[in-house]
């Protein structure tokens, strides 16, 4: 499996620095992409390259050099990583040109793309070995190195909790939370509230899950699927035995309703809070039952190792 | 979008599934002329977009004129599940030999379509122990793999060329109608072996809508809904008093969370959508002026980007514009809350420094 934190740190160099690795833009001068962009760079993302069909030669910001196709950007600058802001209704061919030119780490920042494409997407993806992050996410970070997302920067501060959320806002909330108690994330990542999910829950689990400073996992998860269900059998099966603690949204949400997010809906019992709160107490994970317990409980989870 | 009996009916007619003879109507009026048509006895089925409506008493047999005058309004007048009847099916009763069931569901964490089948037809499928479960990608099912499905829940040989021909159809409508689940239940089995869906279900992703332009007759919406959409939001019509916006959908869902474990009542789920405007808190008072049995609004905003100044001055235009003259109950986190804090402070809308105080407060006031 690819190293999500080399692949977004890259490989120190001799003075303990990282090599930043360089980033293209899916859509960079649409308005979104745009305003993002600068975020991202301001941030200290290296962002080397720009894909805007029809607008390849020129240059965003005077500095970023566009190209018309992704192919292109990746033979110009090698880059491994490309964050995409196209329409819903692109994303099916803008993925697919991201993964056939060799990008390996996909985050796909649109909403509402249908369930049918992102299956399409995910097949290509694991053909090609490449990770996909999302759609409908709002990005990955690790705190004071790299920002691939569209997330506010202050919430988050550096330390060694790993943040797992299906929800965009909570993990911001959340994410301020934490820093505020003295858990500073040594990785953020929405995986996003769509039905289907590049990068699952329990491939979010794996991925950090032996990093060697890791000391607890925080997941966001809410009504919908049964992708929390699935990542606590996963905590029980394998044992593993730091800390992890979750809050789940949507408690009091009707059934058979979505509730904003295209996959947050429960389906008989599928999907509902109960059914995942259940699980996680059989993985001994603690539920918050509300956002700002969350460092409580994980202070607690330490104290008991 | 999640399809009502008679609309999902259509579309199994249209894939050449075979249904009982049945129409819809939306008054009695119109039902009186199907019940002649249809002729007694018929079933009297109530068209609401959730389950458990059989022991609401939503399905009720009906055979003669005096029954029907009787049930007709009571079927169409009711509410299940805070879900009122939006149109009366009027059914011919079937004589059958057996129920089964039979279903097609997108599998989200194993990213594939999954079939579901029981010899137990009829009840909730989660209630039976004996269910068949093949993964099957794509949603696409071979004659083989449907013959499979069909021999291990026990159909005998004469039915199973029914049971592989539905189901197949069902693939093939599951996979162009872009569906998360397509069921029948029951599927009943006929004196000749021949299968008719009884009922059904069918809910489609409603991020594909715009490659299905011949499902839109089916996309009913209030007009608050349809307001909501076209400013980007997501809007779900709840029965209390309390409106709760927020931005983004887990912010809000926790919102609505809190608020019910605290004693108040959301007369609506309201998400702006992740990056809150000034334009978008505006349209969002505006929809909720709109709505009826709202005492207080209550916000939560995690402001991120945006700073926090925006939106309140988007509370103070509402309000300068008499928009809306209820009391809003805000937390709004994010850069220069202080400020909007100043800037609010002689205005209906009441700042929290915690989602917390906002919600007590919120409640305090409608209890008042």
């Amino acid at each position: 499996m690819t190293d999500i934190f080399e692949l977004l740190k890259g490989k120190q160099n001799s003075k303990g620095d990282f090599q930043k690795q360089p980033v293209i833009v899916q859509g960079i001068t649409g308005k979104f992409g745009t305003r993002h962009t600068k975020l991202m760079m301001e941030y200290g993302t290296n962002i080397v390259a720009g894909v805007t069909p029809g607008k390849g030669g020129q240059k965003f910001e005077n500095t970023v050099p566009i190209y018309e196709t992704v192919k292109e950007a990746v033979d110009k600058t090698g880059a491994k990583i490309s964050i995409m802001f196209v329409p819903a209704k692109f994303f099916l061919g803008a993925a697919k040109d991201a993964l056939e030119a060799g990008i390996k780490l996909l985050v796909a920042i649109p909403e509402h793309v249908p369930v049918q494409d992102t299956m399409k997407i995910v097949e290509i993806a694991k053909q090609k070995g490449a990770i996909v992050i999302g759609p409908n996410t709002p990005g990955v970070m690790i705190p004071g190195l790299i920002k691939i997302g569209i997330m506010p920067a202050s919430p988050f501060k550096f330390g060694n909790t790993a943040v797992l959320s299906k929800s965009g806002t909570l993990l911001y909330e959340i994410g301020n939370n934490l820093s505020n108690s003295g858990f500073g994330q040594c990785i953020t990542l929405g995986i996003g509230g769509d039905p289907i999910n590049g990068t699952r829950l329990v491939d979010a689990f794996d991925m950090v899950k032996d990093y060697p400073a890791l000391d607890g996992i925080v997941v966001v998860g809410e009504i919908g699927g049964d992708a929390e269900e699935v990542l606590a059998q996963k905590i029980i099966d394998e044992k593993f035995e730091k800390p992890v603690v979750a809050y789940i949204a949507g408690r009091k949400a009707p059934k058979e309703k979505r509730m904003g997010h295209a996959g947050a809906i429960v389906m008989g019992n599928y999907g509902s809070a109960e059914s995942k709160i259940t699980m996680f107490s059989k993985a001994n994970i603690p539920v918050a039952k509300k956002p700002v317990e969350l460092p409580i409980l994980l202070a607690g989870k330490m104290e008991k190792k | 979008m999640r399809l009502l009996e008679y609309q999902a009916k259509e579309l199994f007619k249209e894939y050449d599934i075979k249904v009982p003879d049945s129409i819809a109507s939306k008054d009695i009026e119109s039902g009186r002329k199907d019940a002649e048509k249809i002729g007694y006895p018929f079933v009297i089925k109530a068209q609401v977009p959730v389950g458990g409506r059989g022991k609401a008493g939503g399905i009720q047999k009906c055979h003669n004129e005096d029954e029907f005058e009787l049930k007709y309004p009571q079927v169409l007048n009711m509410s299940i599940k805070g879900e009122k009847t939006r149109a009366v099916l009027l059914e011919k009763m079937s004589e059958y030999e057996k129920e089964i069931y039979l279903s097609l569901f997108l599998n989200r964490s194993k990213r594939c379509y999954t079939i579901i089948s029981s010899a137990e037809g009829g009840v909730e499928i989660e209630s039976v122990e004996d269910q068949v479960i093949r993964e099957v990608g794509s949603g696409d099912v071979t004659k083989k793999v449907a013959e499979e499905v069909a021999k291990e829940i026990g159909l005998d040989e004469n039915s199973i060329p029914h049971f592989v021909d539905i189901l197949q159809k069902l693939s093939k409508l599951t996979v162009e109608k872009e569906a998360e689940l397509t069921e029948i239940n029951p599927l009943v089995i006929l004196k000749d072996g021949s299968m008719m869906a009884l009922d059904g279900k069918i809910m489609t992703d409603d991020n594909s809508n715009f490659r299905h332009k011949e499902l839109a007759k089916y996309h009913e919406q209030t007009d608050l809904e349809k307001k909501a959409e076209e400013s980007g939001f997501s809007l779900v019509e709840l029965d209390g008093n309390i409106a709760v916006i927020g931005n983004g959908a887990g912010l809000v869902m926790s919102t609505l969370d809190m608020l019910t474990d605290n004693g108040g009542k959301a007369a609506c789920f309201l998400d702006v959508g992740g990056t809150a405007t000034e334009e978008s808190v505006y349209e969002a008072l505006t929809l909720i002026s709109k709505m009826k049995n709202v005492k207080a609004v209550l916000v939560n905003l995690y402001g991120g980007i945006v700073k926090t100044t925006i939106v309140a001055s988007a509370f103070l235009k509402a309000y300068d514009d008499k928009i809306i003259i209820l009391p809003v109950f805000a937390r709004l986190m994010g850069a220069e809350s202080d400020k909007s804090k100043e800037m609010l402070k002689d205005s209906e809308t009441k700042l929290s420094p915690s989602i917390e105080e906002a919600i007590n407060k919120a409640v305090m006031e409608v209890n008042k």
